[in-house]
This record gives C-alpha cells, sequence and structure tokens, in this order.
C-alpha cells in the first residue's frame, strides 16, 4: 500500500505557501489546481491560483474571460471561513514587457519592446513561458509578502506550461540565467561595450571565427537586431539572473510543495515516474502524486467475467424460448432481459478499464513505494463549474 | 519486393508525401502517427517517421530501444514495407547543417565552445524550428540513389509521417517562414525557411489532428483547424480515437439517462442467472448506464462538433487492452479500411 496523499493536511498547513502542479499535457493539471484552490479558499486561506491555459469553460468558471495579467476575484466562493479566491491567467508577452519596463529607463525600454529580436523571443521562444510563470511566481509571491501581518494571499497555487517534457519547466531559469551570463551574449554584446572588447582581446581569434560563421548562417541582419538587443537589455542582465535564482531558490524552499498530476495511462505515468525522479534529484519538495480520471465502477462487487457470463446466460435462456424469468406483460420477459443483458455488457467492459486503471496505479506504486498517492475518479462530463471543482477538491482529499 | 497490383487502390491522400500529425496531448497522436507510418508501409513501402520533440515516443511506442540521430528500422508491414523511425534533435541537426553548407570544419567545435550552437538552438527564436522541420524536408526530398536526377527518380522514402508538436503549437511550428521573416530577411536561414514553406505548403504535404471526443480536444481541433488555414497549411482528416464500442442501445440509453429502468425487472433478471442481487449491485448498474448515458450524450454533441469540420473523418475504437505493438497493428488496419492509407 503506497502512502496517502493527504491534500487537506497540505492546504491546512499554514506553513505550506506555494504548491506546484506539474505533468504530462492533457493529464487534468488546471483542472487539480483550481479544484485545490477553490477547497483550500473554503476552508479560509486567501489564495492565488495562477493559471497557463485554462479550458475554455473552465475559464470561464473561474471569471478568467480577459487576459490581463493580474489576479481578480473568483465570485461566488464560499468565504464563511474567512478565505479568498483570486485566479489569472499567464500572459507571457505582457510579462517579460513589465520586467523590462520594471527595469529599466522608459526610453531603454521603449528601445528594447521596439526590437524584432526582442518581439520574437517574449512571444515564440519555446522557454519563455515556463520562465514567465516563474516570473510571475515571483512577483506573486512579492505581492503575497508586501504587508506581512495581512498578506494579500498565503497561498499561491501554480499550474505549470504543458511542456514537451518535465525538463522544460525546471530548467527555464536556469537556461535563460546561464545564456545571460554566458561567453556568447558578451561575444554579441562587444561591439557595443568597452568592457565586453577587453574581455574578448584574449579569445580574439575564436571571436573571429565564430562571428564571421554566424554571419554567413543568421545573416548579418538578424546578428545587428541580437547585438542592438543585448546591448540594450544588458543593465538588466545582473537582475534576470538574480530572479532566476531567486525562484530557483524559492521553489527548493521547504514552504513550497510540488504535486505530480497523472492520468492512468501508460504515457502520462511514465511521464509522472520522470518527474518524481527528476524532482528528487533537484532536492525540490514533492507532496506526492494525483492520479485523475481513474475510472470506478459503481457496482464493485460485480466481476467483469461474472457479469459476462450472466449476460449470456440471459442471452441464452432468452433465445431458448423460455417465457420465463421475470414478471410477464405484453412482450414478454426477453425484451426486459436485454435491457438488463445491456448493462451486464456495460458493467463488464467499465469492469475491465478500472481494473486496468488499478493495475497501471499499482504498477507506478511498486517503483515509488514511498510517494504519496491520491486518485480522483472519473467525471461522467467535463469540469467547468465550481460544483464540479468542489467534487474534485472532495476526491482530492480522499472523500 | 514488388508491390503487388493492389497497390494502385485508391486512398483519401493519394500523392501526399508528408504526413504531419498533430492533436491535444492525451489524445494519443504519437500512437496514431505510428499506426498511420504502419498502414502507409503496407503494399511494400517504405516509410519514415520522424520525432522532434526528444521524448522517445516512436521507441515506447514500438519497444524498441531509444532512436538514435541515424534512421533505424522499426517496424515491418506487409508485402515487406518497412518503417523506419528518427528523432531529429535540433543540435545535431545544425552542425549537420554547418558541416553540408558550409564546411565550417574547425569553426563548427568553436560556435559550440563559445554557447553559439545552445544559442541558436534554444533561444534565437523560429531557428529551432527551422532547423527540425528542414531535416524533415531533406528526408521528404532524398533520393533512393543518390546521384539519380529529375522527376522519375525513386525517393529515399515513399511517404514521411511526422509526429508533430500539439495542437496548440503546431501552426507557429509549421509557420516558419512568419518566423524568421522579420530577424532574417536574406541570408541562409530565410533561404531554407522559403524552400521549406514552399513544401509544407504543397499539395504533397497534409496535416492530420487527433482527437477525443471531449470538450477540450474537439475545442483544440477547431482551433488548430483555423489556426492551420490562416497560415496557408494543407488541412487533412481528423482522426477520433478511443471511441468506445456502443453497448447499449439508444432505446436503453434513454430510459437509462430518464431513470426509467425497472429495478425490480433488472433485480428479477439477475436472480435467474444467479447473480447476487444485492442493492447496490442493481443500484451500482443503473447508476453506471446514468453516467454511461450522460457521457454517450457528450460524445455524440462532440462527434457532431466533428462532423460540422468537413475532413475526412477516421475513428480508431478503444483498445480495452491498452496500445502495444499489436494495438498499433490493429489501428494500422482499422485506418487502411477507412481508406486514410
Amino acid at each position: 500500500m503506497a502512502p496517502v496523499l493527504d491534500t487537506d493536511a497540505l492546504i491546512g498547513d499554514p506553513h505550506t505557501r506555494i504548491i506546484v502542479c506539474c505533468g504530462a499535457g492533457g493529464v487534468g493539471k488546471t483542472t487539480t489546481a483550481a479544484a485545490l484552490g477553490l477547497r483550500a479558499a473554503e476552508s479560509g486561506r486567501r489564495v492565488v491560483v495562477l493559471t497557463i491555459d485554462p479550458a475554455r469553460r473552465l475559464a470561464q468558471s473561474l471569471g478568467l474571460t480577459t487576459l490581463n495579467n493580474t489576479p481578480s476575484p473568483v465570485t461566488e466562493v464560499d468565504t464563511a471561513n474567512g478565505g479568498s479566491l483570486d485566479a489569472m491567467m499567464l500572459d507571457m508577452k505582457r510579462t517579460f514587457d513589465e520586467v523590462v519596463e520594471a527595469h529599466s529607463t522608459p526610453e531603454k525600454a521603449e528601445q528594447i519592446l521596439a526590437n524584432p529580436f526582442y518581439q520574437a523571443v517574449s512571444s515564440s521562444f519555446a522557454g519563455t513561458q515556463e520562465y514567465m510563470a516563474m516570473e510571475k511566481l515571483g512577483q506573486l509571491r512579492l505581492e503575497a509578502d508586501r504587508d506581512p501581518d495581512n498578506p494579500r494571499w498565503d497561498l499561491i497555487i501554480v499550474d505549470t506550461p504543458p511542456s514537451r517534457s518535465a525538463l522544460d519547466f525546471l530548467d527555464a531559469p536556469k537556461r535563460l540565467g546561464s545564456f545571460l551570463d554566458g561567453r556568447f551574449i558578451r561575444i554579441l554584446a562587444a561591439p557595443a561595450k568597452a568592457g565586453g572588447r577587453a574581455y574578448l582581446k584574449v579569445f580574439s581569434a575564436g571571436v573571429n571565427i565564430v562571428t564571421r560563421a554566424l554571419t554567413k548562417v543568421l545573416g548579418g541582419q538578424m546578428l545587428n537586431d541580437v547585438q542592438t538587443f543585448v546591448a540594450a537589455l544588458d543593465t538588466m542582465f545582473g537582475g534576470f539572473r538574480k530572479r532566476a535564482d531567486h525562484t530557483f531558490a524559492l521553489l527548493s524552499d521547504s514552504s513550497t510543495t510540488f504535486i505530480v498530476v497523472a492520468a492512468p495511462e501508460r504515457d502520462a505515468l511514465r511521464e509522472a515516474a520522470y518527474f518524481v525522479d527528476r524532482l528528487d534529484e533537484e532536492g525540490m519538495p514533492l507532496a506526492g502524486l494525483v492520479v485523475n480520471r481513474m475510472y470506478r465502477v459503481s457496482a464493485p462487487g460485480l466481476s467483469a467475467a461474472r457479469a459476462l457470463g450472466a449476460a449470456e446466460e440471459l442471452g441464452d435462456e432468452d433465445n431458448g424460448g423460455s417465457s420465463g424469468g421475470s414478471s410477464g406483460g405484453s412482450s414478454g420477459g426477453s425484451e426486459r432481459s436485454a435491457v438488463t443483458q445491456g448493462l451486464l455488457r456495460m458493467h463488464a467492459v467499465q469492469a475491465e478499464i478500472a481494473d486496468r486503471h488499478e493495475s497501471l496505479a499499482r504498477r507506478f506504486i511498486a517503483g515509488h513505494p514511498d510517494i504519496p498517492m491520491v486518485e480522483v475518479p472519473a467525471a461522467s462530463g467535463d469540469i467547468h463549474d465550481l460544483a464540479g471543482l468542489r467534487a474534485v477538491g472532495n476526491a482530492l482529499a480522499g472523500r | 519486393m514488388a508491390p503487388p497490383a493492389g497497390s494502385a487502390r485508391d486512398t483519401d491522400w493519394d500523392g501526399v508525401r508528408l504526413h504531419i500529425v498533430t492533436g491535444k496531448g492525451g489524445t494519443g497522436k504519437t500512437t496514431v502517427a505510428a499506426a498511420l507510418a504502419l498502414a502507409l508501409a503496407g503494399q511494400g513501402r517504405r516509410v519514415l517517421l520522424v520525432e522532434v520533440e526528444g521524448r522517445q515516443g516512436i521507441s515506447q511506442t514500438f519497444d524498441v530501444p531509444p532512436l538514435s540521430l541515424t534512421e533505424t528500422r522499426i517496424a515491418h508491414a506487409a508485402h515487406g514495407g518497412e518503417v523506419f523511425g528518427l528523432s531529429v534533435d535540433a543540435k545535431a541537426a545544425l552542425l549537420e547543417y554547418l558541416q553540408l553548407y558550409y564546411k565550417l570544419g574547425r569553426a563548427g567545435g568553436m560556435l559550440e565552445k563559445f554557447g553559439a550552437i545552445d544559442f541558436a538552438t534554444t533561444i534565437a527564436p523560429g531557428v529551432r524550428d527551422v532547423l527540425l522541420t528542414g531535416k524533415v524536408y531533406e528526408a521528404v526530398r532524398r533520393r533512393r540513389d543518390h546521384r539519380a536526377k529529375g522527376p522519375g527518380a525513386a525517393p529515399a522514402y515513399d511517404a514521411v509521417v511526422l509526429d508533430a508538436p500539439p495542437t496548440g503549437r503546431v501552426a507557429r511550428f509549421l509557420n516558419v517562414n512568419h518566423e524568421v521573416a522579420d530577424l532574417a530577411r536574406v541570408g541562409p536561414i530565410r533561404s531554407q525557411a522559403d524552400s521549406i514553406t514552399a513544401m509544407l505548403k504543397s499539395p504533397r504535404t497534409v496535416v492530420h489532428i487527433v482527437t477525443l471526443l471531449e470538450e477540450m480536444p474537439v475545442q483544440e481541433t477547431v482551433d488548430a483547424i483555423a489556426e492551420l488555414r490562416a497560415v496557408g497549411m494543407p488541412i487533412g482528416g481528423v482522426v477520433v480515437n478511443q471511441v468506445r464500442e456502443e453497448i447499449l442501445t439508444m432505446e436503453v440509453l434513454e430510459l437509462a439517462a430518464r431513470n426509467a429502468i425497472s429495478r425490480e425487472d433488472v433485480a428479477a433478471d439477475l436472480a435467474r442467472v444467479h447473480v447476487r442481487a444485492t442493492d447496490s449491485i442493481v443500484d451500482g448498474l443503473l447508476l453506471e448506464a446514468r453516467d454511461h448515458a450522460e457521457r454517450v450524450t457528450l460524445e455524440r454533441a462532440e462527434a457532431e462538433v466533428v462532423a460540422g469540420l468537413g475532413r475526412p473523418t477516421y475513428r480508431l475504437p478503444s483498445l480495452p487492452e491498452g496500445v502495444d505493438t499489436n494495438g498499433i497493428r490493429e489501428m494500422a488496419e482499422t485506418l487502411t479500411a477507412q481508406g486514410m492509407a
């Protein structure tokens, strides 16, 4: 038996300040984050949920109809216990623009925002979303801590970007940081920066080769844009690096906890296993695993094999011309038995799916016996209102 | 082995050389791409299956060792058909490209040492996508005999299947030209992007979308088709994956939805075949039926949205045993039977 992930204890612990939900795409990360946020708020926490890419109707249920990049209150939350729930959807480009505006003079900011290379990086660089999610998390935490006696939020729940792999999300701050710190950027910045040139003297032979090669491949004009961008951003580098480090430290802090979300499918569980191992390697605090959409039958006392057998027996009896069985009626017992046969066959299929999900979950536990886990049963419809989120919250709490 | 006479059979995508497969995360786009590759390889053809996100989804699907940077045969198909697999890596593609076109030699190593390769493949916007799609472009155009010239020369692969990024990113990924246009108005990256774009938007290419009959995947399918159209990409078919077998008749579903199935009759039937008809089992069965009816109603609504897209649609049944190599073969046969390959 794997230990049970007690999400109520987690959100009830005032020491828990940040919860990060991560996992493969399409496993219900956003729903899990929103359900945890709602449950925490209704139990008295002041919560903000940062979502990356919510389903349209789920977003609507949280009042996220506009992308304004700041948290706004979710209405219809039960605030009887003194809690509150704010939610926001990440606007990647806007977050980046705000960083630029906050850390440079207005003239310089304007110059950077107009640079074509900046525009491309801020709206399409493969790691920008991950980095900006972390940047926003840092901002929310600062905002939360502004007044320690009366914090605006005492719990931040983050839904992570649907990365192609878990690595991206953990590596984004480091990757951008090391790029900004690297030799390469100094080469690019060289023509605009006296200090850079002095540094480059040592490497000049190599630098010439590199610059020539770059000009060949990228074209002189692109290199020019990059150089202007790097020069304009130069004063901000220290800040970028510092904040990336700060966010990484925040993620490793004991007041942060990670929840890995998965679905009972081979691929999703494989990603989850990988993520669990990776978090462990990085020394990140992992609370446990949520397995969403576990198929459960409502009549667990009846096995798939028995149900199928019973359906066949009923069919044989009816075909055998027996008029016995359930009470009469003009259309005879066989028609009613057809209904029961259908129910039994349907149950058999569902019981098989449930068994498969169960065995996939068991296989994960066998490989990770110490990871606390909670299973959330599959809902029969899509979840797109607070009532649906409350039901998921109940399931997350094991109720 | 020569293709049998049956190879002249019409499929929905005759003449297409590059099949791009996308879909929301969790819809099974990698397994569908694998099944399509196997289906296309039937009739003795050579097919290359390419992944670009380094997840090793292909090798896991076919249960073979992780793919390296060279093309490896991963499966046999009917009549001597073969499927090859390739996991494209941007860094390796860039070094190969530099070596091929610029003979950079020592500068290549220097670029690597100074972090320029990392820069180009991870941070310089669009360059990564140009490199990844560039490798696919090269594979589609390659000749079996590299000295052969002209339109009559046999291609190295009869078809290439690309397991593309998910729906949310696919339009941007394929619109390489736009990505680099502002940055590189001239130069080799630009001309490479132009050639790739010409092929991607030609009738030799289609983008297929994989979905489930659920709200979000269908919504993303609708959005992706609009986005792909907007950038001029040719749209292929919609593959509805994991379709559940219809077990209950419409009549029973309606009764179940209205909660109108007779408890007593069910209990009596169960007793007749000696199933212990406890309250919890009878009520459980009725509840399952009602939930099932609710799901079916939702699925029908989503199926109508899919039908409204007006694209050729293929339906792959849910495989109760999960997807293994045999499952992929079953899926491939279904796709062939439905005319996708």
